[in-house]
């Protein structure tokens, strides 16, 4: 301790005149120093912000989870008496089970021409729920006994500006009640809140009504019985055996298999959320941190080079190599550490942002950002560990110069070794481009370094960018190539295929399409996935299955054909044989060959034919909806006609779905833009100002000369501009091959089985990418030609380097 | 005489001829007045201490620098008005210089080093015709990292002389040689005045030198303290250093 402290004042002893020095170094390459801090800052603000939005993202979500005793288990049923519940709370490692009503309804909505599907979920009378509470911000619960009272979703209420006290008419099973709001609530299962079917949330089509027990009860004919259990676990339990116990419990009443809180939907896209930001958090910021050791390293070794005479003089008076090293290690450290206290600003400003954006898309009722003491540690860790990496090089050199040779000038730099030209290029160069190329053969360390360093930035924006452009690709594709029709119906239950031309009678149908969804388990060896069955017609124009060159799949008549995601969940190839569980009607367990797999983006479905699937139900002539192709000006008297359609359980507009994703990517696409551009726009004003500046030291000599001889300003910068921009044109298609590169891995961290991002080469993304890093390099180009004008050519010409 | 015959007028005149740096208590005069005129064609040596003045009279008609006040010809053009890009042509057009330190571009070869000037000028002479004016015409293509101090300042004379200039300036040109590399550079500026029929402006500590010149100008304080017009010269092999 007492070493370390007389350590400490010794280096506050010898230092000090070095400080000066230092500061004042500081201050003579401040643009530089700032350029570099800046690269620093924004590898720290992402970092910080990300891991900081990471861990606020997850601490909200198990505390929202707690607070409102989110289920571990859910367990849908077709009916099933309430003493199952007593069985199932005996099952081994079940900490809590609660039974309730939960369904299909058709909020008729003043004003909407279609009515917007709901779900109705049941609170029981006299007490709390055991378990998936909700959080009331506004109004009350409704009363025991009042059974026109409920609860709807804030989001819902929000998008459709209803208060308390409001009315609205909901049909389920065919009754249409009054009902008046009575609270306003959110609650943990509805935090990202994606109507069936679809991937984007859309609050003005998502409807959530809370009522009393009694209330659903009489509307679904389940006295005394429920339709969804819900069950905690006790701490450590494994979630598997209970499911097996539960489906086993609960397969005589109709269970349609019981799954985890991580299959639930709206946790679902929360989890691959985080999932994404972590694998952004990791792989983002080391390249800043890459390039700013780069930066260090060529600001660090030029200084010494200049500074050699000084270097000399300091060592003759006495200094050690140790405390000459020092300073210039401390130089690179305050660089890093201001950009490193910049950055933990900057991103706790902007994950305050963020939050603000995530609370609003997630409807958590409380999203404190927060960061991790560690994470402003880590951010500053790898800051000074980056400067350190980019100045210790430096430092063999510091030790290598002795006093005598420093204070003599160095040798003019020999290009003798640097590569011939050879005479056919020299035929085409004139003495200005032959001295850039030679720089650049003299240097091709250097100059690979801020090619790739470019190109790294450019590469990541374009990356990202392109991905974002594929999710456009995604909606183009589904909903205007795959599902061409214009209005999907589902009815509440298997209902008989005439229905489905019934709906043909209907105003404006121009064509109808009946379907049949079944869910089911899907098993290939030890993957399996919970998903279902579409059954297709023979055929199919308005939904299709198509293989990855667009063209229709025709439905085999045995045979099973999947979606691409699906067969690489379930690790299969056409040939393979799957095993397909069934979880309603007679839930039969098949054994289908995989005929073909289809090229689709949305979900990860499985298709037969609709007579094959209905054979191996045992339930002939059954459809569970229709897709309609429908004349757009007959929509409101269509609309009106379904509202009195009994059975049906929802109606979707598919341009609705397709506005909604619109909507959530035009938002997102501009700031997306604007921050990817900003990415690489900054990461090629520190390179090319670096550069230019460090090119600008090593040639001050040289550009007085040509000025001397009667060259331009502009003509002497080309010597100083010609090798940077060399440098952009290498990088950029350089950057182009690494943002195709890692739009693959980015396409892959985005896609799961809910959606799958395809990747294809997108101009617009690596164009916009690309002006980024030209604007840059031409904005540092500017600053730095601009200082040549203020050369001392005199001054210049008459110091020995 | 036609105005724009200007074959027979004097290289230079400067007519109060004055320079200051910076202002008030801290302003230092570094030329108070200088009036003076190069006859066309002659080798003029530059004499006097540290600051006396004369590299600041140089950089002024040189066209490096500008006056505080008076004015400066160059034969009927008056430098004093000219702006940055005139200056920037009078320099690539008539003017030679040759640096105590070469500055030479190390990425360029020798015979590169010439071309970067003949690139640019008018009425330039061949490259090799410079080189072998110097005496380097078996070098043309070392690097300037491949070369000795006399060989590097003969290539940077080479580099001043390949535009034919009207007039070459020589600011200290031998001050980084030893006296018989010195020699051989001042024998090429010898015969570059002869031979071309450019004048020639030496700036020198070196006294000696001031025997191959037509005239010595002695600075002191920012003035001239005194002109002398040589009757004999001696070649650079008679001096004395």
């Amino acid at each position: 301790m007492t070493r370390a402290l007389a350590l400490m004042r010794f280096i506050g002893d010898v230092m000090r005149a070095l400080d000066q020095k230092l500061l004042r170094d500081l201050w003579r390459i401040k643009g530089q120093a700032g350029a570099i801090a800046l690269v620093v800052a924004v590898g720290v603000l992402l970092l910080v912000m990300m891991s900081g939005m990471i861990s606020s993202l997850e601490e909200t979500r198990t505390t929202y989870y707690e607070r409102y005793r989110l289920a571990d288990v859910f367990a849908p049923v077709t009916r099933a008496p309430k003493k199952m519940l007593d069985r199932l709370a005996e099952i081994p490692g079940v900490d809590a089970v609660e039974g309730r009503i939960q369904g299909g309804a058709l909020v008729d909505m003043a004003g909407q021409d279609l009515p917007v599907r709901a779900q109705v979920v049941s609170l029981p009378e006299w007490r709390e729920p055991r378990l998936n509470g909700v959080y009331l911000a506004e109004g009350q619960m409704p009363q025991a006994g009042r059974n026109d009272e409920v609860l709807i979703l804030r989001s819902f209420a929000k998008a459709h500006d209803l208060a308390l006290g409001d009315r609205l008419a909901a049909t389920m099973h065919g009754n249409r009640r009054d009902f008046r709001v009575v609270g306003i609530a959110q609650a943990p299962e509805f935090l990202f809140n994606v109507p069936a079917g679809e991937f984007v949330p859309d609050d003005n089509r998502f409807a959530v009504l809370w009522m009393n027990e009694e209330a659903l009860e009489a509307a679904f004919d389940l006295k005394g019985a429920f339709n969804e259990a819900l069950l905690s676990l006790e701490r450590g339990a494994q979630v598997e055996p209970v499911l097996t116990a539960v489906d086993a419990l609960l397969a005589r009443y109709g269970g349609l298999g019981a799954y985890g809180v991580g299959d639930q939907m709206s946790n679902r896209f929360l989890s691959e959320e985080i999932k994404g930001l972590n694998a952004t958090a990791k792989a983002v910021p080391p390249i800043f941190m890459g390039v700013a050791a780069f930066l260090l390293y060529i600001v660090i070794s030029r200084m010494v080079q200049a500074e050699r005479e000084q270097i000399g003089l300091i060592k003759a008076f006495g200094y050690t190599d140790v405390e000459v090293a020092l300073h210039y290690v401390k130089l690179v450290i305050v660089i890093a550490l201001t950009g490193a206290l910049l950055g933990c600003l900057g991103g706790v400003w902007s994950g305050r942002l963020l939050a603000g954006v995530y609370q609003s898309l997630y409807h958590f009722p409380f999203l404190v950002f927060r960061v991790e003491p560690s994470s402003f540690a880590a951010g500053i860790l790898v800051s000074v560990l980056a400067a350190v990496v980019g100045g210790a090089s430096v430092l063999r050199r510091v030790f290598a110069l002795t006093p005598a040779v420093a204070m003599r000038p160095p040798a003019p730099a020999d290009f003798s070794r640097s590569g011939a030209i050879s005479d056919s290029l020299k035929r085409w160069l004139d003495q200005p481009s032959r001295m850039v190329l030679r720089r650049v053969m003299r240097n091709p360390g250097r100059v690979f370094g801020a090619v790739i360093g470019i190109a790294a930035g450019m590469g990541l924006s374009s990356a990202q960018l392109s991905v974002m452009s594929g999710f456009n690709d995604v909606l183009d594709k589904t909903y205007g190539v795959v599902d061409r029709s214009d209005v999907a119906v589902t009815f509440f239950e298997q209902m008989p295929e005439k229905t489905a031309f019934d709906l043909a009678h209907l105003p404006g149908v121009i064509e109808v399409e009946p379907t049949r969804a079944v869910s089911a388990v899907l098993r290939h060896g030890p993957e399996y996935y919970r998903g279902g069955i579409t059954g297709l017609v023979p055929g199919a124009k308005l939904s299709r299955a198509l293989d990855k060159d667009g063209a229709d799949i025709e439905m085999p008549t045995r045979g099973i054909v999947l979606a691409k995601a699906l067969a690489d969940i379930l690790n299969v190839q056409p040939g393979g044989t799957i095993t397909v569980e069934v979880l309603e009607g007679r839930r039969p367990v098949l054994e289908l060959h995989v005929a073909r797999i289809a090229d689709t983006l949305l979900g990860a479905p499985a298709y037969m034919q609709l007579e094959a699937l209905n054979t191996a139900m045992n339930e002939p002539g059954r459809i569970s909806g229709a897709f309609l192709r429908v004349d757009a000006e007959a929509y409101p008297a269509l609309f009106a006609a379904l509202k009195d359609v009994p059975k049906v359980a929802g109606v979707t507009r598919k341009d609705d779905a397709r506005a909604a994703m619109k909507k959530l990517m035009d938002a997102g696409a501009g700031t997306m833009r604007f921050v990817m551009a900003a990415i690489a726009g900054i990461i090629t004003f520190g390179i090319v100002y670096n550069s230019a500046r460090i090119s600008f030291g090593e040639q001050s000599r040289d550009l007085a000369s040509l000025r001397v001889m009667g060259f331009s300003q502009g003509e002497a910068s080309f010597i100083l501009l010609g090798e940077l921009a060399l440098v952009v044109i290498l990088a950029i298609p350089v950057g182009v091959l690494i943002g195709y590169g890692l739009s693959f891995l980015v396409a892959a961290g985005f896609s799961t089985d809910l959606y799958q991002i395809p990747t294809e080469f997108k101009a617009d993304a690596y164009g916009v990418a690309g002006a980024a890093v030209v604007l840059a390099a031409v904005i540092s180009g500017w600053l730095v030609k601009r200082e040549i004008g203020r050369v001392d050519l005199v001054a210049t010409l008459k110091t020995r380097e | 005489m036609a105005k724009d015959d200007t074959s027979q007028l004097p290289t230079f005149r400067t007519r109060g001829l004055t320079k200051v740096y910076g202002e008030g208590a801290a302003a230092v005069h570094a030329l108070r007045g200088v009036d003076l005129t190069i006859p066309k064609g002659e080798m003029v040596v530059l004499l006097g201490p540290s600051g006396s003045g004369k590299s600041t009279l140089l950089n002024i008609i040189g066209g490096l620098d500008r006056a505080t006040d008076g004015a400066a010809f160059f034969q009927d053009q008056n430098l004093s008005e000219m702006n940055d890009r005139a200056l920037t042509l009078y320099r690539r057009d008539h003017v030679g210089f040759v640096f105590q330190f070469y500055n030479l571009m190390p990425s360029l070869t020798a015979r590169e080093n010439v071309e970067l000037v003949t690139e640019i000028a008018d009425d330039p002479m061949e490259v090799e015709e410079a080189l072998r004016l110097v005496g380097l015409g078996e070098r043309m293509d070392h690097f300037p990292a491949q070369m000795s101090g006399g060989e590097q300042q003969r290539v940077a004379i080479a580099r001043a002389i390949a535009k034919n200039p009207t007039v070459l300036f020589c600011d200290e040109p031998t001050g980084a040689l030893d006296s018989k590399t010195g020699r051989q550079v001042l024998h090429v500026i010898n015969d570059i005045n002869r031979d071309l029929g450019a004048t020639v402006m030496i700036v020198t500590h070196a006294a000696a030198t001031a025997q191959m010149a037509h005239r010595v100008i002695h600075f002191a304080d920012g003035a001239i303290r005194e002109v002398v017009e040589n009757d004999t010269r001696l070649s650079p092999d008679e001096i004395h250093w």
